[in-house]
């Protein structure tokens, strides 16, 4: 970590202008002057765009209550609440004995109104610092049971806190209790600091709460960690298993396992709350296999790895390959291994990869990676979340393709069977969603609304279909949705055609027109004419009409003689 | 550690906390004295000088200082402990 000297020397320098900066305007009861040192100086080193207002000491309510007040005119994007323990303690302290038990309350009364008032006056997201504890002992451990003393009261403050946060969306936690639970009270608080300039955090621990807001403001603007890819042998248990075998690796409750053991539980976890977890080692694949399948004590099973490579290639290509198959940025990957060597090689390889100098002892893994904090996230949708299975029948299918020597060899392995049928009402739902959604692959990129398709669906005017694909290692669902709208009794237009950029350059750009005119066809129709409009965005089917001998007419506008298109050749085959 | 070397390792905690090299300290030297001293740089440099140290100032201490001689005084009382 960072010392505060470090950080206030680089908070004296300004970020440059092109980075883009998110504006805190920070609150508190307290002097909070070298906490926003901190933060500028954290953001400064970390390439973070920050702008700070530091509002005047326990300037809370005139700031809040002051339509003018100059927070308001900061224009904040978000404020930064500090209410700090050891300025409550003594509002506490100074309450009659018989007002003590309603202490907690009170508080959580009075900060909703913050919340509420800022809400309504800025329009902001709020960061709330939570409670540190202060050991009061006015009674000894007897207080944590009687509802008039302070460990009662702001453990109870804790708790309402983190309820009434936990029914909003507008407002973030700053795990400050976590920070003083890591630290100590000794290293997080300085009494004589606090009695010679009202600040309650020492300057030693200042970086790591400047840390836990930067990290809280990363995730808001989205640099989150989306996957952790993972060594095995030393890393996720003790020992070799190409050396060792299935009875010799360390695994279980029992001696050095135990630390294993708990660092895969730790994962599993991380795992559903939807970080995607990689294997990434060197190892013949079926041995590196084994103890997934057939290791009683083994936590991680091969249902919870979405990509599993183990080969004898290095280790920066397999990652590389990992990253294309989750279609991620590099940025948001941590990757575990006990080998410095392996370690340096990807940093050097990959800078933007996240690689922790993981502790010699195995001991440690788990709570140095706990300390990092690497999986901030700025919301959580809960269970749902895991798309394990969908990884992993992406990544057999790039692993497939690279064993064939064509293109058309891979694509016929595939066994696809693709399916155009007009809009249906179940369907209704997600083709509307598409319509909103494609950017890459949709011609004029016109959007729908759900009862718009079904207007479209139940049209005379217009024509309708949607696609389906599905192959051998998994359904794509529905990835394609075309709207023909009748011109006149010969003429047809394109009015949509939209794809999944999923399914690319597996025949079912072909499938798709081969379907359209089929169609077109069997009703009479003589001539299609088509429309390309260019957005930011589509560049990618610019051309595609030509490439289906199209004619282009007039500037984006093309037509075919339906009678001269030739059906393309085509791997996917049409559901019966 | 004789009274010099503590002068000397003083003059270069505040250079590095005032960001001037040339900065000459003496015993008589007050914060008056030196651009930017004020009550907050005065914190940050009390705690640079702790650290270095390896001692704690007592809160009176911290209010009391008139010149960097009488801060000397208190390190050297702290370091004698």
């Amino acid at each position: 970590m960072y010392s505060f000297n470090e950080l206030k020397k680089a908070a004296r320098k300004t970020a440059p202008d092109t980075i883009k900066k998110t504006r805190v305007a920070i609150l508190g009861n307290c002097a909070t002057q070298f906490l926003a040192t901190a933060i500028r100086g954290y953001a400064n080193l970390n390439n973070i765009g920050v702008e700070i207002f530091d509002a005047d000491y326990n300037q809370i309510d005139a700031q809040l209550l002051d339509l003018a007040s100059e927070t308001y005119e900061f224009r904040p994007d978000c404020i930064l609440l500090y209410l700090s323990t050891d300025k409550l303690y003594e509002d506490f302290l100074d309450m009659p004995m018989s007002e003590k038990a309603g202490f907690a309350d009170e508080m959580i009364g009075k900060l909703e109104g913050y919340w509420n008032i800022i809400v309504s006056n800025a329009g902001c997201r709020i960061l709330q610092m939570n409670f540190t504890d202060i050991q009061d002992n006015a009674l000894g451990s007897f207080g944590a049971k009687t509802a008039s003393s302070f460990a009662y009261q702001i453990r109870k403050l804790s708790f309402l806190l983190e309820e009434k946060m936990s029914a909003r969306s507008d407002v973030y936690p700053i795990d400050l209790l976590g920070i003083q639970l890591h630290l100590g009270q000794h290293s997080f608080y300085d009494a004589s600091l606090y009695y010679n300039a009202k600040m309650t955090i020492a300057m030693d621990a200042l970086p790591y709460v400047a840390k836990s807001v930067i990290d809280v403001i990363k995730a808001m603007n989205g640099q989150i960690k989306k996957c952790v890819i993972c060594d095995l042998d030393n890393t996720l248990w003790g020992g070799v298993i190409g050396d060792d075998g299935m009875g010799g690796i360390e695994i279980g409750e029992l001696g050095r396992g135990h630390a294993f053991t708990d660092l895969q539980r730790w994962l599993k976890q991380l795992k559903e709350c939807g970080i995607i977890l990689a294997i990434c080692s060197k190892n013949n694949e079926d041995t590196a296999k084994e103890p997934f399948e057939k290791h009683d004590e083994m936590i991680l099973r091969l249902s919870d790895i979405s990509v599993f490579v183990a080969n004898w290639d290095d280790k920066a290509s397999n990652i590389r390959l990992i990253q294309e198959t989750l279609n991620i940025g590099m940025d948001s990957i941590v990757f575990l291994d006990d080998n410095p060597f392996e370690r340096n090689l990807v940093r050097q390889m990959i800078p933007e990869i996240t690689v922790p100098e993981l502790p010699e002892d195995p001991a440690l893994y788990l709570q140095f990676l706990q300390e990092q904090n690497y999986f901030e996230v700025a919301s959580f949708t809960g269970a749902g979340s895991d798309r394990t299975a969908q990884y992993q029948a992406e990544y057999e299918r790039k692993k497939l393709e690279q064993t064939f020597e064509s293109i058309d060899d891979y694509l016929k392995s595939l066994e696809m069977v693709g399916e155009a049928k007009p809009f249906e009402q179940v369907r209704f739902a997600r083709i509307a969603q598409l319509t909103q959604r494609s950017n890459q692959f949709n011609l004029r990129t016109i959007r729908y609304t759900e009862d718009e398709i079904e207007k479209i669906a139940a049209d005379d005017h217009y024509l309708t279909l949607y696609y389906t694909l599905k192959d051998k290692f998994g359904d794509h669902g529905l990835v394609s949705v075309v709207i023909l709208e009748k011109k006149s009794d010969k003429e047809l237009f394109v009015d949509t055609w939209l794809m999944s950029c999923r399914v690319l350059k597996r025949g079912m750009e072909e499938f798709t027109v081969n379907k359209i005119i089929e169609t077109a066809k069997a009703s009479g129709f003589e001539k299609l004419s088509a429309e390309y409009i260019p957005t930011a965005k589509n560049k990618m089917v610019k051309d595609i009409y030509k490439t289906f001998g199209f004619t282009e007419v007039d500037d984006g506008k093309y037509e075919i003689t339906i009678a001269d298109y030739k059906p393309r050749d085509v791997y996917i085959k049409e559901s019966e | 550690m004789s009274r010099e070397e503590i002068l000397s390792q003083v003059q270069d905690i505040l250079r590095d906390e005032f960001e001037d090299d040339e900065l000459v300290v003496t015993e008589a030297t007050t914060a008056h004295d030196v651009k930017d001293w004020d009550s907050l740089a005065h914190l940050s440099l009390i705690h640079e000088i702790e650290g270095h140290f390896g001692i704690k100032f007592t809160m009176g201490e911290i209010q009391g200082f008139k010149n960097v001689g009488e801060m000397m005084n208190s390190i050297e009382k702290h370091l004698l402990k």
